[in-house]
């Protein structure tokens, strides 16, 4: 396909992008997702309430970011494909297996697609999980940052993220990230958006504008 | 995975078979000098939001081609099936057929299921297809309506992706419609409250985007029934001459009149029968 056969239609620079701050944090149990809820097209916000932490299972989840479209087209693939997947061996599915799906298209469709999924729960074999799938590698870390706002917080979170932490630490952790990224970059702000999830389950929780925490700003 | 649908070919990708062929037609045109035409657009301002008892849909009637207003009162709210309605704004005739394929698509899904169609299988067989054709149709779609789960509303962007939200503005003017939403919207209003509100966020459209004008039409829909207001408001009336340039007989003074029979005589007369049946 060169790019001679047809002039690019004016809306393909409106692409709907979802600017972003994404971060998945293991705790000592469990995982805690957050996310911003920013949604551009171009300069102007579309969407300021968006979830970006989209469901894959009842106790994994993924955190979207990129082009908004190809986003939500691999989080509902693999919503449907792991449906099919926990019926077949007849219990639920870990996340590495939902990961590995992410991984999977972002591999296979990497030139076409410019999305990165952040993919993170709890299972029985391995407890809480967060895994990175950016361009179709699929890693295991401990926390993992994702969007264009995280440039801004790799110096905290580095710093400040400690092995084994509460529940509510780790939550306090997320948010403190989330609102120090949605202060510094443009494409990222609206409300947080925070998911725990453990052996019980997922809870989900949003944090509006004015009960962010409040940092030393100019 | 449809196994009912229509004119749909589910071959992996876009059919780029025409573009060679579009690509030649426009060398030719341009070596004639002549310039091929330009896709009407419908510039526009559409809107939904979700009331106490359904979703008011609204729409302006404006499309334009290029700098020329091409129809000053076009339809923009399309029929989907009997309780959803979708509004469409950026190139029109992709709108147009988008929405009445999916339209298509989703008697047969209704006919199928033997259920009334429900407006989040709509967006699911709208963004689909969108993403299919990764952007290259260009239709920007406000999707409404009421089933078994209550009123829903979608905003649905060329590319492929959703927004579940209870008011949402598209197309050129959806910024100036968007400030008046955003000043006024509160959940569970009254339907009147809802349709001045939806008029009023057109408006602010209309008036302050070129891309949009003319009427403001509105769809409301409830649970039994569906009100389709076309037009809903005349915002630009056409303006009544104040003048008229036809002079009175006698204006012109005749000086001579002459006058010449031309004597013609009929040479030859058939008639051939006309089959109207």
């Amino acid at each position: 396909m060169s790019e001679e056969m047809f002039p690019e239609p004016e809306w393909l620079s409106e692409e709907v992008k979802t600017g972003t701050t994404i971060i998945a944090v293991t705790f000592d149990g469990g995982v805690v997702l957050g996310s911003d809820s920013r949604v551009s097209a171009g300069e102007a916000v579309v969407n300021r309430v968006m979830n970006k932490l989209s469901p894959l299972h009842d106790k994994i989840y993924c955190a979207l970011s990129g082009s908004a479209a190809d986003a939500q087209t691999i989080a509902e693939i693999v919503n449907y494909q792991l449906d099919v997947h926990s019926i077949e061996v007849e219990d639920d599915p870990l996340v590495c297996s939902a990961a590995t799906l992410v991984k999977n298209i972002s591999y296979k469709y990497k030139e076409e697609l410019s999305a990165h999924l952040i993919v993170a729960g709890w299972d029985r074999k391995k407890g809480g999980q967060v895994y990175a799938t950016l361009s179709g590698l699929l890693t295991s870390q401990p926390f993992a940052i994702g969007g264009s706002g995280s440039f801004y917080i790799n110096g905290f979170v580095d710093a400040e993220y400690r092995k084994n932490m509460t529940k509510r630490e780790c939550q306090e952790f997320v948010v403190n990230a989330l609102t120090l990224a949605m202060g510094r970059d443009g494409s990222s702000g609206g409300v947080a958006y925070v998911v725990t999830i453990d052996k019980d389950g997922a809870e989900e929780k949003c944090v509006l504008g004015n009960e962010l925490p409040k940092f030393f700003d100019e | 995975m449809a196994t009912v649908s229509v004119c749909q070919y589910h071959r992996g990708g876009f059919s780029f078979e025409n573009c060679k062929r579009n690509a030649l037609l426009e060398a030719d045109i341009n070596k004639l000098g002549l310039s091929s035409p330009a896709a009407r657009k419908t510039g526009t301002t559409i809107c939904g939001l979700v009331y106490k008892d359904g979703v008011v849909l609204g729409a302006d009637t404006r499309a334009t081609e290029g700098m020329v207003v091409a129809d000053k009162n076009c339809s923009k709210i399309h029929y989907i099936s009997p309780n959803v309605y979708c509004c469409g704004a950026g190139t029109a005739a992709d709108t147009e057929m988008t929405t009445q394929i999916i339209s298509s698509n989703l008697e047969l899904h209704s006919l199928s299921t033997g259920r009334p169609p429900r407006v989040a299988t709509a967006n699911r067989m709208l963004k689909q297809m969108l993403f299919r054709y990764q952007g290259y149709i260009g239709a920007a779609l406000v999707l409404g309506g009421v089933d078994c789960n209550g009123p829903h509303l979608y905003s649905i962007y060329p590319h492929g992706s959703t927004d579940k939200l209870p008011y949402v503005t598209m197309g050129s003017g959806s910024l100036a419609a968007m400030a008046v939403f955003e000043d006024r919207y509160r959940p569970n209003m009254e339907e009147e409250e809802a349709k001045r509100l939806v008029r009023d966020a057109i408006a602010a459209g209309i008036f302050n985007d070129l891309g949009s004008g003319s009427n403001i039409d509105l769809c409301v829909i409830t649970k039994g029934k569906v009100d389709y207001l076309r037009p809903h408001d005349m915002a630009n009336k056409k303006g009544v001459r104040t003048g008229n340039y036809r002079y009175k007989h006698g204006t012109t003074g005749v000086l001579t009149k002459t006058v010449t029979p031309l004597n013609l005589e009929v040479v030859e007369e058939s008639v051939q029968t006309m089959d109207t049946s």
